[in-house]
């Protein structure tokens, strides 16, 4: 259990090192989205089921959505000024 | 082991403020900003586990069982899906930024005047 | 100053950063030996007091519900903001329904996903309120279940069609929804006031521990914070496609 903890921690601490490195940033949706279930894993571990339960839903869904909207929109807007 | 989460914290701590300092694209440092708030889910998560014990939920298992920090589960519970509202918040900024000035280069936006 | 020379400038700062950090690390007890009071006493009185059986619930609804309250308030402010920052300006006109690169035809939504968006609408709306109304017995909770309930206009989107999103989920019924959550807590913490209470204190009958109608006044709270998370998810997931699907001006 110690090892699994251990083994978690240092993954997250290279998810988080991916994300800030990801420079795309259509790239850097999927790798978040990535990161929220990493993280959802290591609150597992550590005993938080309820913040587990949010941070799955929140990191793998809401997050990369909200990102992915946003840029769909600024290309839609790069597209009309170059109109 | 005893101070690894600590030191997890204190990186992607650091590593995320790097990434806001040195940033080309609004939407990375939105992001970066994101990484900078998980690292204070893992501070307070390594203050609340106690080793060997259970998950604060006593519908199957007896009341006096040793069970870990239930008070900073419910500080990150809220904090979670909050923070999601208002990275959506920062987005929209940052759409209205590019609108008016064509860029999302935060070195080219310090150039532009009114 | 130069953009090298602002990141030399990070370093140096950094490692003094990092410096604070270890010395006050050096003050906390070692990982796995923390020994907070007020988590033992939570813990002890969670079921035979409040007989809530999930603690954290506890915390965030009972025993500092008023925490909650402020909480669930930046949400609707953020979303509120969303919606203001995103409204249509005068001087933008409708574009095209779809979404589309010129030149280049919208390929059609493959059936498989279509099915499988379909095939799981239903299990995700029961399966969030499942969510939202066991928050006090297993981990749960308004939060988290408003976020799944939110997911639903997302497959209906998936199925490739946004007029019918439109029609599922309309704006004006999700406001209400999401304004009568945000309010309802409000009203609750009063009507505590007004029989005489504290703002807020738990005046209903307790219940059995265990059971769906257990925590007195935990379960309505419980239902006003699923409506308003879901109601202001499913708003700010409009705001952003509507600015992506203008409808055509008839």
């Amino acid at each position: 259990m110690i090892v699994f903890q251990a083994f978690i921690l240092l993954f997250v601490a290279a998810g988080g090192t991916a994300v800030v490195f990801t420079r795309d940033a259509t790239s850097q949706a999927i790798v978040v989205s990535f990161y929220g279930l990493l993280l959802g894993i290591m609150f597992f571990v550590f005993q938080a089921p309820d913040v587990a339960l949010s941070q799955i839903v929140v990191g793998a869904m809401a997050l990369p959505l909200m990102i992915m909207l946003a840029l769909a929109r600024i290309r839609k807007q790069n597209r009309k000024r170059q109109q | 082991m005893s101070y690894l989460p600590y030191a997890v914290a204190a990186w992607l701590f650091l590593v995320g403020l790097y990434g806001v300092i040195s940033s080309r694209n609004l939407v990375h440092l939105i992001i970066c900003v994101g990484v900078i708030q998980s690292s204070s889910y893992v501070l307070l998560l390594a203050i609340g586990y106690r080793t060997g014990a259970a998950a604060p939920i006593f519908v199957d298992i007896p009341v006096g069982t040793p069970a870990v920090d239930p008070v900073v589960q419910a500080l990150m519970l809220t904090d979670v899906v909050v923070e999601v509202t208002v990275v959506a918040l920062l987005l929209a900024l940052a759409i209205q930024v590019h609108k008016r000035h064509g860029t999302l280069n935060p070195d080219e936006l310090r150039k532009l005047k009114g | 100053m130069t953009r090298r020379i602002r990141l030399k400038f990070f370093l140096v700062s950094a490692a003094a950063l990092a410096l604070c950090f270890f010395w006050g690390y050096a003050g906390l007890p070692a990982f796995g030996h923390g020994s907070s009071i007020y988590a033992d006493i939570v813990n002890a009185i969670s079921v035979p007091q409040r007989h809530i059986t999930d603690a954290v619930t506890a915390v965030n609804f009972d025993i500092r519900g008023f925490d909650t309250l402020g909480e669930e308030f930046i949400l609707f402010t953020s979303v509120l903001g969303v919606i203001l920052l995103m409204r249509r300006t005068k001087d933008e006109p409708a574009g095209d329904h779809e979404d589309k690169a010129p030149g280049r035809k919208v390929p059609p939504v493959s059936d498989a996903v279509r099915v499988i968006a379909l095939l799981l609408l239903a299990p995700t709306i029961v399966f969030g309120w499942y969510i939202v109304v066991h928050g006090q017995v297993t981990p749960g909770g308004g939060f988290q279940g408003g976020v799944i309930l939110s997911s639903a206009p997302l497959l209906l989107y998936l199925c490739g069609s946004y007029p019918k999103v439109r029609g599922a989920a309309a704006p004006r019924l999700i406001e209400i929804a999401e304004a009568l959550g945000a309010a309802g807590y409000i009203v609750i913490g009063g009507a505590c006031v007004a029989l005489g209470g504290m703002f807020l204190e738990n005046l209903l009958p307790l219940g059995k521990a265990g059971t769906l109608t257990s925590g007195g006044m935990v379960p309505f709270i419980n239902l006003g914070v699923g409506l308003e998370v879901s109601g202001g998810f499913t708003l700010i997931l409009l705001v952003y496609l509507e600015e992506l699907m203008e409808e055509k001006e008839s």
